[in-house]
């Protein structure tokens, strides 16, 4: 069941366009990355989503509501922490959840349910401490409590991790992970580890543009030409780099530079639907090269990203001045 | 509505502002009372309630400045803004949380008047006409303030901004003595003026007109508020 629909939509800053014609649909209990550079639309799309902002076109349907006729219903379903947690550090943990509510309306039974999320993000013990004098990691665990009130069946996140250390990081990323049981969840970031330690899917924003959408495992084949491994040989190092330079269907051979022992590493790039270890393996065994390792060097998601990005601004430059 | 108004009514006293606020207020009508009443040996109310007035132009901001500027300023709106309230319930929960702090603080000194009682006739009719203008004129003080707030992050520009409206209002009833106006005008601004229509009632006429007035400015000034922050999603 489509959980958020969102058509063609549009949002311009004068002649900025922040949003241009975005669209996609997110199923029930799906778990989605909004992922692009800073300033790219994620943001300004989340909070359309949420209906902090309203756009200059397009619809948003949340749980088959549209947000602007019927703001208040469609509200009901969602959950949003935006990139500051709107938070009164004046109160306290228990008291600010309280309130949060209140606002909403909220009517599951008061106490078991704040009970519940208190325990689920891990809050227990600053729950009687003012929001003040939280560390800003258990903040950040505060506004995704605010999200959880009311058990929404749509959860949107803004950039959860930034500004936390490392353990706080891993920490939120578990429990993002164990809300998508529950809730369809939403987050965006600029970090692309994030995407792939979570997200199912990703959804890519350069430029108020979707440039993909994909499943996170796939997103990395479709932009991969070839495959590449990494070999560890036993052998001289000029020889070996040469002699593999030599052998039909690859494309480049790179000296990782690391060393081990008498053992070299390599990372091999093949043309695309060729399979060269075999052929790796012949050479190495004509010429007494023992070989310790090979293991498929995938291009990580950074290097994807980056990718992306540029052949979207590379396209978004041709047709400018095609203009 | 209800969860902003209560959030509202209790943040004004978990920190100093409310306190700084009924401090200031009782004092000073404390002053007031004792100056137009007891040492001028007079039971005449009406100087208590327009110097009371002016008074109130300039402390009301004090409670409504925070308003909408702070929660902008934080982005707690941003809370309230995707919660599922509707813009009106949001308007009118500040509204009522500033009203109910000086509706306290007023209520509490018209006791004053208590101690009067052993030395005259108090003339109830035209002292609850008197409260009952303050109260009015308060309204429409804390909903310019309201607005104010909405339009600003700095909590200094808002109380300013009020300051400057409701003197605007208070003092335009006053360019008719200073400047020879012809009659519409001066009809105009009379009716306009905040401090001509309460000369009416400290003079004891309960004029229903005036609270219409007092009613409307209100109503604008608060449908106004909801107006921003209708507009500012479009931003």
């Amino acid at each position: 069941m489509t959980m958020i629909k969102v058509q063609n939509l549009v949002k311009r800053y004068g002649s900025n366009y922040a949003l241009n014609d975005v669209s996609f649909e997110i199923g029930e209990g799906e778990i989605v990355g909004l992922l692009g550079p800073n300033g790219a639309g994620k943001s300004t799309a989340m909070n359309i989503l949420t209906g902090y902002l309203s756009s200059t076109s397009g619809e948003v349907y949340i749980n088959g509501v549209n947000i602007l006729d019927d703001p208040i219903e469609a509200k009901k379903n969602i959950g949003f922490l935006p990139e500051q947690p709107p938070l009164y550090p004046e109160m306290t943990v228990t008291e600010y959840l309280n309130f949060v509510y209140e606002l909403k309306g909220c009517e599951l039974e008061r106490e078991p349910h704040i009970e519940e999320i208190i325990s689920v993000t891990k809050l227990s013990e600053v729950k009687d401490r003012l929001i003040r004098n939280l560390s800003k990691g258990n903040k950040q665990r505060v506004g995704i409590a605010q999200a959880l009130i009311g058990d929404p069946k749509v959860v949107i996140f803004d950039e959860p991790t930034i500004g936390l250390d490392p353990k706080q990081i891993i920490a939120v990323r578990n429990l993002l992970r164990t809300l998508a049981r529950r809730h369809t969840v939403v987050l965006s970031t600029h970090i692309l580890a994030e995407v792939q330690a979570v997200c199912e899917r990703v959804i890519i924003i350069n430029k108020g543009s979707i440039i993909a959408d994909e499943r996170t495992d796939d997103i990395v084949k479709t932009i991969e030409d070839g495959y590449r491994y990494k070999v560890k040989i036993c052998g001289p190092a000029r020889e070996v780099e040469l002699a593999l330079r030599r052998i039909n269907g690859i494309k480049s051979v790179e000296s990782t530079g690391e060393r081990d022992l008498d053992s070299y590493s390599y990372v091999v790039e093949s043309e695309k639907n060729v399979d060269v270890r075999k052929s790796v393996f012949n050479l190495c065994v004509s010429n007494n090269w023992p070989i310790i390792g090979m293991e498929p060097s995938g291009t990580d998601l950074e290097t994807v990203f980056i990718r992306l990005v540029d052949r979207s601004d590379k396209v978004n430059e041709t047709k400018k001045r095609r203009k | 509505m209800l969860a902003i108004y209560k959030r509202e009514l209790k943040s004004y006293f978990v920190g100093v502002i409310g306190y700084v606020f009924l401090v200031i207020y009782l004092a000073i009508a404390g002053i007031l009372f004792s100056y137009t009443t007891m040492f001028s040996m007079s039971s005449d109310v009406t100087n208590y309630f327009t110097l009371m007035l002016v008074f109130s132009a300039v402390v009301l901001p004090l409670l409504t400045m925070k308003s909408f500027s702070e929660e902008r300023k934080t982005k707690t709106e941003q809370l309230i803004l995707t919660a599922p309230v509707s813009l009106p319930a949001m308007v009118f929960g500040k509204f009522l949380a500033s009203y109910t702090v000086f509706g306290a603080a007023t209520v509490l000194t018209s006791l004053y008047f208590l101690f009067l009682i052993p030395y005259t006739q108090l003339k109830f009719a035209v002292l609850f006409g008197n409260l009952i203008a303050l109260l009015l004129v308060g309204m429409v003080f804390i909903s310019i303030g309201i607005f104010v707030s909405a339009l600003t992050e700095n909590q200094l520009s808002a109380a300013i901004g009020t300051i400057a409206i409701i003197l605007g209002f208070l003092g335009i009833g006053l360019v008719n003595s200073l400047i020879p106006t012809s009659y519409a005008i001066r009809y105009v601004f009379d009716a306009i003026s905040i401090f001509t229509r309460f000369q009416s009632f400290v003079n004891g006429y309960f004029e229903f007109a005036s609270v219409i007035y007092y009613l409307s400015v209100s109503g604008i000034f608060l449908w106004l508020t909801i107006r921003v922050y209708d507009r500012r999603r479009f931003g």
